[in-house]
Parts: structure tokens; C-alpha cells; sequence
């Protein structure tokens, strides 16, 4: 791996979301080993890697879905357990699967939800609908939706609550070029109003359109870690390296 | 406390809904109910076997594997497009969650054993009238245990690549005091034996529920969590 690997700064003041040495194992397989980074407010970061590399492991773990074996993520300074239900309030997550319930309608999904998270702003529903284009919709069962709109609805649902730190996992994967349209202006918008992103894609032109900061990661490691600025060719080529006979 | 009965009756509003829409789990119940009563009572020959001594172990049997129908489903609901990672991702406490499965449960339970209960004085042409008030206790008691401690073992069996063949397994050991105790208080009851005689097996069954009920919320969490 002849690609420099830029070790980042792993703080807390000042930082939204802090993630030191992580670590997960499944069974024998380490899918994350040492994940170490720290992103500021408005700060977004892109994800790269080949198939296997741990990306959606260290999403789930950020998310807390999953309990890491060793290491701690920090939002706004504090880990979990001290505040575990603020620090899910502060987390939206864009899964590979919608996490919504087909035989319910759109605006059933979103009501449910928007009563797990306590949220009293009935209208909350209405706008997040708008927001993804669905509004003419939100009577029909998910189950009569096509991927790409059960997609905008599960963006709808991961950022009802508002939450500072977002999480998507390949969001762009299965969609139209309308429905990937909307979900790049409601990434640009997010960022626009400092939401601090982890985005894990195999994307790299949409990675580095959308991030501040990039990371290409490999069996579980950050093989690279730094702002996004540079040309997108050597950038390919620094990927290219960092996965060969990975992917 | 008041966020806590706020997420649980969302929690259960929303399975029932969705069992009301679908209705897969309650018509499957309702006919394995059908069809296990007609079998046992037909199968009995009736010169060497009352249908007095049959009835409380057919009763039983028909609401426990009946109502496991029902538990599968509990979070075979939350499997599809993985919606139990929503739950988890949210705020909402683990106890709130349990709770409102366990009511949702008690929803289902309790409807297949409305419809069942009519169907067995039928098919068994049992005195039920007359000692309804404390056979619905009984039913009720033996029904709030048997469903606490399955919602437990349905979180439990949900990630399991066969969830439909692990709950039995997992929760049939655990339910052979309580049933054993409605069975007793059954026959009593039917016996026309007066209840009083039975209080053993009414503690028994009173004990059973505030210990699961207690025991399954407090490790609800630790079984859901990865």
C-alpha cells in the first residue's frame, strides 16, 4: 500500500462527532480495527471501499446499533452511556434498508416515528414529506412504492427529528436520477446548515462532491484520511491502490 | 413514566394496525384453533373418555400454540426492511419497547382466545357460563405470563435464521408452569370444585407472572442490543 495515510486528529473539544480506536469484531473477523477520527460541525466526510471493508459496521457502530469491543464514539464530547437517549436524538441514520413498515401508509411511518422521538411539532410530518417530494402520497401504503421513492421516504424518516449527526449508508444506491437529484440538493442543504455527515459510497465523484473531508477505508483501517480537496483522478488512482486486490 | 406508556401504546397501536390490515397471524390462529378442537373431539371416544377430563388440557393447548402464532410475529414485524434497527435508533427506552410488544401481544392473545373460548364450549359442550368470571382470570393470569416470556424469547429468536422453529424450542420449557397451573385451576373449575380448593395453583400462577414479568423487562435490553 504505497498510499500515504494521513492520521487524523483525533480532539474532542470542539468537535461534533469524536470516534477513537474503534474496534468490532464478528466472531474471528475484525470488521473495524482502530478507527480513529474526529469531524467538527458542519464537517462531512465520505467513506470509500471495496465490499467487506467494515464501511456499514462503522456506521452501525456510530449509530450505536452496534456495541463496539473497543474504542468509544463521542458527540459533542460525551459517549454514550452518560446520555444514551440524547445521543440517539442526535443521530439520523440512512440504512441500506428503509426501516419503515410496508403496511403502513407513508404518513403512518413518519407519525410512528415522530412519536418514538417525542416529537409534538404535528406539521413535522407534513414538511418532511414536502421536503422528499412525497407529500401526494403520503396516504398510500409503502408497499405500493417503487425503490426509489420507499428510499425518500427512509431520508425523510432519518432526518425528521433533526438530527445534528447524519449517517447514510450507499443512499444514492437504486435511485432514479430525480430521486438521486433530490437526495443530492437535501445533502447539500444538510451541510449548508452545518449537519455534521458520514457517508459511506462506492461513488466517488457524488463522495467527493458532497464531503469536506474523505477516508478510504480497507479490511476494517483507514488506509487514508484527509480534507477532500485535490484532483479526482489521482484521487482514483490513490483508491485504486489503497483497494488493489481488495475489492 | 409518561414517555414510557406515550412510546408503548404507539409501539402497540401500530401492530395492531398492522395485524388489522394484513389479519395473516389472527386467520392462521383462528384456523389452527378450528382445527385442533374438532380433532380432539373427535378423536376422544366418548364411552371411555369425558369430555369433562379432555377439556381443560385441550383448552390449553389450543391457546398456547394458537397464541405462539401470534408471538412469532411480534418481531417478525420489526424484521422486515430491518424496522427494528428504527426502533433501536430511537430514543424510546428498551422497557417501553417491550412493553408495548407485550401489550400488542395481549391484544392478539386475547382476541384468539375470545373467538376460541366460545368454540371449545361448543365442540365440548362444557358448562362455561357458569363459571366464566373465574375462568377468565384464570385465562387472563396464565395468559399475561405466557406472553411476557414469549415477547422475551420472540426478541430473542427474531435474529435466528429459522425465528419460526426457534421460539417453540425456546419457549415451551418456560411455559410448563403456567400452563400446568391454568390446566389445574381448569379442571377445577369445570369439576364444578369449588375455586377456594385451588389457591396453590392460583399463587402458583400469580407468583410466575410477577417474577417473568419482572425478570423479561429487565433483560429485554440486553437481549435486543448487539
Amino acid at each position: 500500500m504505497a498510499a500515504a495515510v494521513t492520521q487524523p486528529a483525533v480532539g474532542v473539544a470542539g468537535t461534533a462527532l469524536t470516534v477513537r480506536g474503534l474496534e468490532r469484531r464478528f466472531g474471528h473477523v475484525r470488521a473495524l480495527c482502530g478507527i480513529d477520527f474526529a469531524l467538527g460541525e458542519g464537517d462531512s466526510l465520505a467513506v470509500f471501499g471495496p465490499n467487506g471493508a467494515g464501511k456499514t459496521t462503522l456506521l452501525r457502530v456510530v449509530a450505536g446499533l452496534l456495541l463496539p469491543h473497543r474504542g468509544e464514539v463521542l458527540l459533542d464530547g460525551v459517549p454514550p452511556g452518560r446520555a444514551d437517549e440524547a445521543h440517539r436524538r442526535r443521530v439520523g441514520l440512512i440504512a441500506h434498508y428503509s426501516l419503515l413498515y410496508d403496511g403502513l401508509t407513508a404518513a403512518e411511518n413518519l407519525r410512528f416515528y415522530a412519536r418514538l422521538y417525542g416529537l409534538r411539532d404535528r406539521a413535522a410530518v407534513e414538511r418532511a414529506l414536502e421536503g422528499v417530494g412525497l407529500a401526494g402520497r403520503s396516504g398510500d401504503l409503502v408497499a405500493t412504492f417503487s425503490r426509489g421513492m420507499v428510499q425518500r421516504l427512509a431520508i425523510a424518516r432519518a432526518l425528521l427529528h433533526e438530527p445534528r449527526v447524519v449517517l447514510l449508508d450507499e443512499p444514492f444506491s437504486g435511485l432514479d436520477q430525480r430521486a438521486a437529484a433530490v437526495l443530492r440538493d437535501l445533502l447539500l442543504r444538510l451541510r449548508a446548515e452545518r449537519r455534521t455527515m458520514v457517508l459511506v459510497t462506492h461513488n466517488i465523484d457524488e463522495g467527493l462532491e458532497l464531503a469536506t473531508h474523505v477516508a478510504i477505508q480497507v479490511a476494517g483501517r483507514f488506509a487514508e484520511f484527509g480534507p477532500a480537496a485535490g484532483d479526482l483522478a489521482a484521487y482514483r488512482d490513490r483508491y485504486s491502490e489503497a483497494t488493489a486486490g481488495r475489492a | 413514566m409518561r414517555d414510557l406508556v406515550r412510546v408503548a401504546w404507539a409501539i402497540a397501536a401500530k401492530d395492531v394496525l398492522l395485524e388489522f390490515r394484513s389479519r395473516t397471524a389472527f386467520a392462521s390462529a383462528l384456523v389452527f384453533t378450528a382445527l385442533v378442537l374438532a380433532i380432539l373431539n373427535f378423536a376422544r371416544d366418548p364411552t371411555a373418555v369425558s369430555a369433562h377430563s379432555l377439556a381443560p388440557g385441550a383448552l390449553w393447548i389450543t391457546f398456547t400454540f394458537a397464541g405462539m402464532l401470534g408471538l412469532n410475529r411480534a418481531f417478525g414485524l420489526e424484521r422486515e426492511n430491518r424496522a427494528l434497527d428504527g426502533l433501536l435508533l430511537s430514543p424510546a427506552s428498551r422497557t417501553a419497547v417491550y412493553v408495548g410488544k407485550v401489550a400488542a401481544n395481549l391484544v392478539f392473545v386475547g382476541a384468539v382466545e375470545a373467538v376460541a373460548l366460545p368454540l371449545f364450549a361448543l365442540f365440548f359442550n362444557v358448562p362455561v357460563v357458569p363459571v366464566l368470571g373465574p375462568l377468565v382470570l384464570v385465562i387472563a393470569l396464565a395468559t399475561l405470563g405466557f406472553v411476557a416470556v414469549g415477547t422475551l424469547m420472540s426478541s430473542m429468536a427474531v435474529n435466528t435464521r429459522l425465528a419460526e422453529l426457534m421460539l417453540p424450542v425456546l419457549l415451551l420449557p418456560f411455559l410448563v408452569p403456567p400452563v400446568t397451573a391454568a390446566v389445574q385451576l381448569t379442571a377445577h373449575l369445570f369439576a364444578g370444585r369449588p375455586f377456594s380448593a385451588a389457591f396453590g395453583w392460583l399463587r402458583l400462577l400469580l407468583g410466575y407472572d410477577v417474577i417473568f414479568v419482572a425478570a423479561c423487562i429487565l433483560l429485554f435490553e440486553s437481549t435486543i442490543e448487539e
